[in-house]
């Protein structure tokens, strides 16, 4: 089959590899038929991510039809599934909680040891995402192994379109987590650092749970606009200086809830943040992460903060004073997307969450490695891409083996 | 002798923890223990106590978790005949011999006379608190092959048998939680190479 396949920092190739199959008994076989890029597959692109392997496949949004099952997979060939980044096991117990992106048992156990090196315990397993997360291969591939297919993946009804359902897989989940952690009251003015896919979800969601307002903070005008749409106001940060803005638009109070949608890469020259960079380009540190530590202290006093941005390392400077003596609630993590993926597919079903309006791009899998520059170049006008195999130079029907 | 969970006595962490005294305290509550080298842990199960125990007392069945072990041969009630890797795309054998045994709750082994790697073992079934499953408590002692040489040659070949215990107890876990061991192998022949 084809694949997009990482080989180092902005090195990603479509190639020929071979097709995947069943192995355990609750596995399935998926020929993907939209699959996205994702902004956290540019922290791999970028090189931020440790453990990745050259040849690895990338990929974690995906969606497609049911082509192979093993003896206990509960899913049927021919149906329509989308698949949550997440590899969750279902049967520990953090899964019976619903915390599935801490499952016990998604990772396979030789690859239990760094995570848990790290983070004291290992987390789920994700699709393509470096052999810290599992070394599972993603989803930007004409064809992907699916394991625990009877936990994960959700049945799409006959007749709903891909791109109305594909981002049940990652972001959607994530910006509606995100909110749900931000624990908005009725009356709550509510910040979001960042207008990336994750961000817009975010503002969408906040809504949704009956924010009063929200401010959305970018640089990006395009982002802005849609941010916008939906009924947010915006702070440009290259026009005007975030803290004071906020300060100022919610008469001195602060925001009672951040949510911090930008993570790893932040961008912007701020002090602290050229500081970090030094750092990571010279192994100091891993993480730069301006937009969190400014929601810290923009945040009114014994508010939330809300963190769906990736950090997978150490920072420094964290200002752990202001996060103490003003009383905030820190809530983060991967994203538990079995836990919200149906109702959020039927709050798509009955048209309450439109998510099409994110994708500015669809080109075919062949045209990824060209996609991965145009997302990473090209922030403004691209706000998602979605890769479709089948827009392809089709491959002749049963040429699968 | 008591518990393989009991403490020193200088605080409350159990006898799996790496202690200042190293294996010598252990290995006083192992029965007719055999090696020097001691790698224990502790594993949450979210299952009762019960089946764990049975899956793991037909020793046939461990060769499906533990990387390390090629196979497994009942001789009697007792005894069993153990076929494990060892560095070097070598095999050891032994025959092991069950030294106590109570039905959902203890299974304990040593080596007979003579084993190339002299070892002995214990696994215990608790309950774990809250109705949360079970904690199952694997302490192995052995000599490493060939001493202390041996037993560096065996980290490189991540075969040190601390890791493989830590590594062993997770794929035994996975096996019980999900009913199959993860892997993130495309292919049949990859997953082949990897479990070889
Ligand atoms: N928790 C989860 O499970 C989960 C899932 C998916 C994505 N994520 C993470 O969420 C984050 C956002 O994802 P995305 O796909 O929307 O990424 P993205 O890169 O498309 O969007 C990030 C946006 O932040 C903006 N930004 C950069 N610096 C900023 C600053 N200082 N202040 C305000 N805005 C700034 C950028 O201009 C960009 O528009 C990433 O860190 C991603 O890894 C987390
Ligand atoms: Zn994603
Ligand atoms: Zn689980």
């Amino acid at each position: 089959m084809r694949a997009l396949t990482w080989h180092g920092k902005h090195d990603v190739r479509v190639e020929t590899v071979d097709d995947p199959e069943i192995i355990n008994p609750r596995d399935a076989i998926i020929r993907i038929t939209s699959t996205a890029i994702c902004g956290s597959d540019l922290h791999l692109y970028d090189g931020y991510i440790p453990t990745m392997k050259a040849g690895d496949i990338l990929g974690h949004e995906f969606m497609g039809e049911v082509v192979e099952t093993g003896s206990r997979s509960s899913l049927k060939k021919g149906q329509r599934v989308v698949v949550p980044f997440t590899i969750a096991c279902g049967g520990c117990f953090h899964c019976s909680k619903h915390q599935y992106s801490a499952c016990d048992n998604g990772l396979p156990a030789d690859n239990q040891d760094i995570a848990q090196a790290i983070y004291g315990q290992p987390m789920s397993g994700l699709f393509g995402y470096s052999h810290m997360t599992g070394g599972y291969a993603g989803g930007q591939a004409e064809y992907v192994r699916v394991p625990f297919s009877d936990v994960g993946p959700i049945i799409i009804p006959d007749g709903v379109e891909d791109d109305k359902v594909l981002f049940l897989s990652d972001i959607l989940p994530t910006g509606w987590q995100a909110a749900e952690y931000a624990e908005i009251e009725p009356g709550d003015t509510v910040a979001v650092w960042g207008c990336g896919p994750v961000g817009l979800f975010c503002v969408q969601s906040a809504f949704l749970m009956g924010a009063e307002r929200v401010i959305a903070i970018d640089h990006f005008p395009r982002r802005l606009d849609l941010a916008r749409k939906f009924g947010a106001e915006t702070i440009n940060y290259e026009e005007s200086k975030t803290y004071e803005a906020l300060m100022e638009m919610t008469g001195g109070i602060g925001p009672d809830a951040c949510i911090d949608a930008v993570g790893l890469e932040a961008h912007g020259f701020f002090a602290d943040n050229v500081w970090d960079q030094i750092k990571v380009s010279t192994f100091m540190g891993t993480d730069r992460a301006h937009s969190i530590r400014q929601a810290i202290l923009a945040c009114r006093k014994g508010g939330r903060v809300s963190m769906p941005a990736v950090y997978g390392g150490f920072v420094d400077k964290f200002p752990l004073g202001a996060f103490m003596e003003k009383g905030l609630t820190l809530k983060t993590g991967q994203t538990h997307v079995q836990h919200y993926m149906p109702a959020l597919l039927n709050a798509i079903m009955e048209d309450k969450i439109d998510t099409t309006f994110l994708i500015s791009h669809r080109m075919p899998l062949e045209q990824a490695t060209e996609g991965y520059k145009m997302f990473h170049d090209q922030q403004n006008e691209v706000t998602k891409i979605v890769l479709k195999p089948g827009m392809a130079l089709a491959p002749a029907p049963g040429e699968k083996s | 002798m008591g518990d393989v969970r009991d403490s020193t006595g200088r605080d409350d962490a159990p006898l799996t923890v790496e202690k200042a005294g190293g294996a010598g305290a252990a290995a006083d509550k192992l029965p007719e223990a055999q090696g020097h080298s001691l790698s224990g842990k502790t594993v949450t199960i979210n299952r009762p106590r019960q089946p764990l125990y049975d899956f793991w007392r037909d020793f046939t069945n461990l060769p499906a978790f533990m990387d390390n072990v090629v196979a497994v041969e009942l001789l009697d009630e007792k005894r069993s005949r153990w076929t494990v890797k060892a560095p070097g795309a070598r095999t050891v054998q032994w025959t092991s011999i069950i030294t106590e045994d109570v039905p959902g709750r203890t299974i304990a082994w040593t080596s007979e006379e003579g084993a190339d790697v002299p070892n002995s073992g214990r696994v215990e079934f608790l309950d774990a608190p809250g109705g949360r499953g079970s904690w199952v408590v694997a302490t192995i002692l052995y000599d490493p092959p060939a001493g202390i040489i041996g037993k560096v040659i065996a980290k490189m070949f991540q075969r040190e048998p601390a890791i493989q215990a830590r590594r062993d107890l997770r794929r035994f876990k996975q096996l019980m939680e999900t009913g199959e061991i993860a892997t993130s192998a495309r292919t049949r022949s990859q997953h082949e190479e990897e479990t070889d």
